[in-house]
């Protein structure tokens, strides 16, 4: 008896995270193909309104786990809460979005039930009745195809963009699920957000990154001019980062985050082998070098050869003329 | 204070990887180090050490050849290794972290390191996977940590910002990059570390029985290379308009 594919919805500040949107509707086809309900399962306080947006991307039900402890994500409460709704349940499935948060829970939960988990997927397809996912391993290197055949539910994590958030418009049923948190045992003292007009650079769409050629932090300036001018997030190579021109946070790379951006313009990096494993999966790559035997220009859509920073003010301002 | 870090030994990040002839992935001769996060969790464990004395064992399951990342580790100035044969050549997350955990339930430890993910499978759970089976607190991808008065202060990256942790001990602490340098083992350090502990045990001497892997691989494939693509030849500004006009009509980014 199918028992449906379930999509943590992941929120923050009120808003739904894009790569859960990605997600639900990528999981409508395979809810039709395998004979599923899809079902959000919605943690938080206030969460109600986000619940009736679902529909419009697939969800044939929503379980609200409304509660004041779950305004702010905890490990502890957030897979308490959801191991259980689980067992309850025995859902066929259970697919997140593999952001920060995401890992936090995924691992937890995986383990209180029992099941395997496959994570930082790029690909979900339906073979011989059950859910197969692909996943980069190896730094992107390889590829491996795998299931979860016997355990349940089969759980994995999607990296952002790896889907598109489609409108499939349904009228979803909105359940008020029973939960427990539990002892919540990380206790949250501060927290601290980045006030930053700009997307995250794990979900953005375009991605404007800096080098060692950047050469000082001003300078960072000219990439940030070109980003805002197309809604861009911001990156770095480790050589920017290790130099201290700009935080960790914005490193792209094996060490750092993995993006997958639809166009990523790279200004004077050379393309490390480390650097392109973490985006490598980008649709379209720019790369912007003054060295023509750069290795980024072997992986680059288009390449110009030149100084960035006459490069990147003159493109700055051929996007202002026609976006 | 007894601070246990696992650590994993993954490919090294220059290695080129092929698949034999049945499609399995072939590692024949691919040069091996330590996790580079893995690499954060020992500096911190060595830094804790430093500050209040105790004892760093690092733990690794996997082959012989793994061996050398926890004397890599010893060298740095870890106490102990211990090297856990899983008894198995299929390893899942699972697998591991059952094993691990069942290691680590017999040791003394205040507080577990290791590195919120390994490079080579990026599956980021086999920590958390552990703290659930000892049931401890879990905080990942710190930054920074303070350990005083039986409870640790992490401070870890959320998307959009960073948030302040508090939890008592033991728990498990995973590294981000950004928590600290890790140190090169020093020349004294290397000579010592072959003198320190290396335990091996298996898996079912410490009590795990037969696992079967909850997750199946079914195929490995190689990505299709990149292709290099247009270099677009001219001045500054002809070559700047011409990138715009391509993104727009050719690649219809915009
Ligand atoms: C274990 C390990 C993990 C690593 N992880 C990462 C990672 O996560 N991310 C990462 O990025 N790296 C990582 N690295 C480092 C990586 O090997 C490279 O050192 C790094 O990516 C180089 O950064 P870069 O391209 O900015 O610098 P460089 O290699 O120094 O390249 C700078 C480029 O800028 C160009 N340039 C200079 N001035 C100008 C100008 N005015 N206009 C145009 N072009 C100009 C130069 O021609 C050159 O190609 C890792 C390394 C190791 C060993």
């Amino acid at each position: 008896m199918p028992k449906g594919i379930w999509v943590y919805i992941e929120q923050f500040d009120g808003q739904i995270k894009k790569v859960s949107l990605e997600v639900l509707s990528a999981s409508r086809k395979a809810a039709e193909e395998l004979g599923h309900e899809l079902c959000a399962v919605l943690p938080g306080k206030g969460v109600l309104e986000m619940a009736y947006t679902l529909g419009k991307y697939g969800a044939d039900k929503v379980y609200v786990l409304e509660d004041d402890v779950l305004e702010n994500f905890t490990t502890d409460g957030y897979a308490n809460a959801i191991a259980g709704l689980i067992k309850e349940n025995e859902p066929y499935a259970f697919l997140l979005g593999y952001t920060m948060c995401g890992r936090d829970l995924a691992a937890q939960v995986a383990q209180k039930v029992e099941t395997g988990l496959m994570s930082d997927c790029v690909d979900m397809t339906v073979e011989d009745g059950q859910l197969v996912f692909t996943r980069p391993i190896y730094a992107g290197k390889v590829f491996v195809k795998a299931t979860c055949p016997e355990a349940r539910p089969v759980m994995a994590s999607i990296r952002p963009n790896s889907f598109m958030a489609e409108e499939n418009k349904k009228e979803a049923e909105i359940v008020n699920a029973p939960f427990q948190v539990g002892d919540i045992r990380q206790e949250i003292k501060d927290i601290v957000r980045q006030v930053s007009e700009r997307p995250e650079l794990t979900e953005a769409d375009i991605i404007v990154s800096g080098g060692r050629g950047m050469k000082s932090p001003e300078n960072y300036k000219v990439i940030e001019e070109l980003a805002d001018v197309l809604g861009a997030a911001v990156g770095a190579s480790r050589a920017a980062v290790d130099a201290g021109w700009v935080p960790h946070n914005m490193q792209v790379g094996q060490t750092g985050k993995t993006v997958s951006p639809v166009l990523y313009i790279a200004c004077g990096i050379s393309g490390a082998i480390q650097h392109l494993a973490g985006m490598g999966s980008s649709k379209c790559i720019v790369a912007i070098n003054k060295d023509p035997e750069a290795n980024i220009f072997k992986v680059a859509d288009y390449g110009i050869v030149g100084d960035l920073f006459d490069v990147v003010p003159l493109l700055k301002e051929e996007f202002e003329s026609f976006l | 204070m007894n601070i246990v870090v696992c650590l994993k030994q993954t490919f090294d990040t220059e290695a080129k990887i092929k698949l034999t002839g049945d499609g399995r992935i072939d590692n024949k001769g691919v040069s091996l180090i330590i996790n580079p996060y893995d690499e954060f969790a020992v500096e911190e464990a060595l830094k804790l050490k430093e500050k209040d004395g105790g004892e760093v064992t690092v733990v690794s399951v996997g082959g012989q050849q793994a061996q050398d990342a926890l004397r890599q580790a010893l060298a740095m100035g870890a106490d102990k290794a211990m090297l856990i044969d899983p008894g198995t050549e299929e390893v899942d997350e699972y697998i591991a972290a059952t094993v691990l955990a069942k290691a680590l339930s017999g040791m003394d430890y205040d507080i577990i390191l290791g590195g919120w993910r390994a490079i080579d499978d990026s599956s980021a759970q086999v920590a958390g996977r552990i703290a659930e089976i000892l049931n401890i607190p879990v905080v990942n991808m710190v930054t920074k940590l303070e350990v005083e008065g039986g409870k640790a202060v992490a401070t870890r990256e959320i998307e959009g910002g960073s948030e302040v942790i508090e939890v008592s001990l033991p728990a498990m602490i995973t590294a981000q990059k950004g928590l600290n340098e890790p140190r090169y083992p020093s020349m004294k350090g290397i000579m010592k570390a072959k003198k320190k502990p290396m335990g091996k045990t298996t898996a079912a001497d410490v009590g795990v029985d037969e696992l079967t892997t909850k997750v199946k691989a079914l195929s490995f494939s190689l990505p299709k290379p990149r292709e290099a693509g247009k270099v677009i030849e001219g001045e500054a500004p002809d070559a700047a308009k011409e990138l715009a006009r391509l993104l727009h009509q050719e690649a219809k980014i915009f």
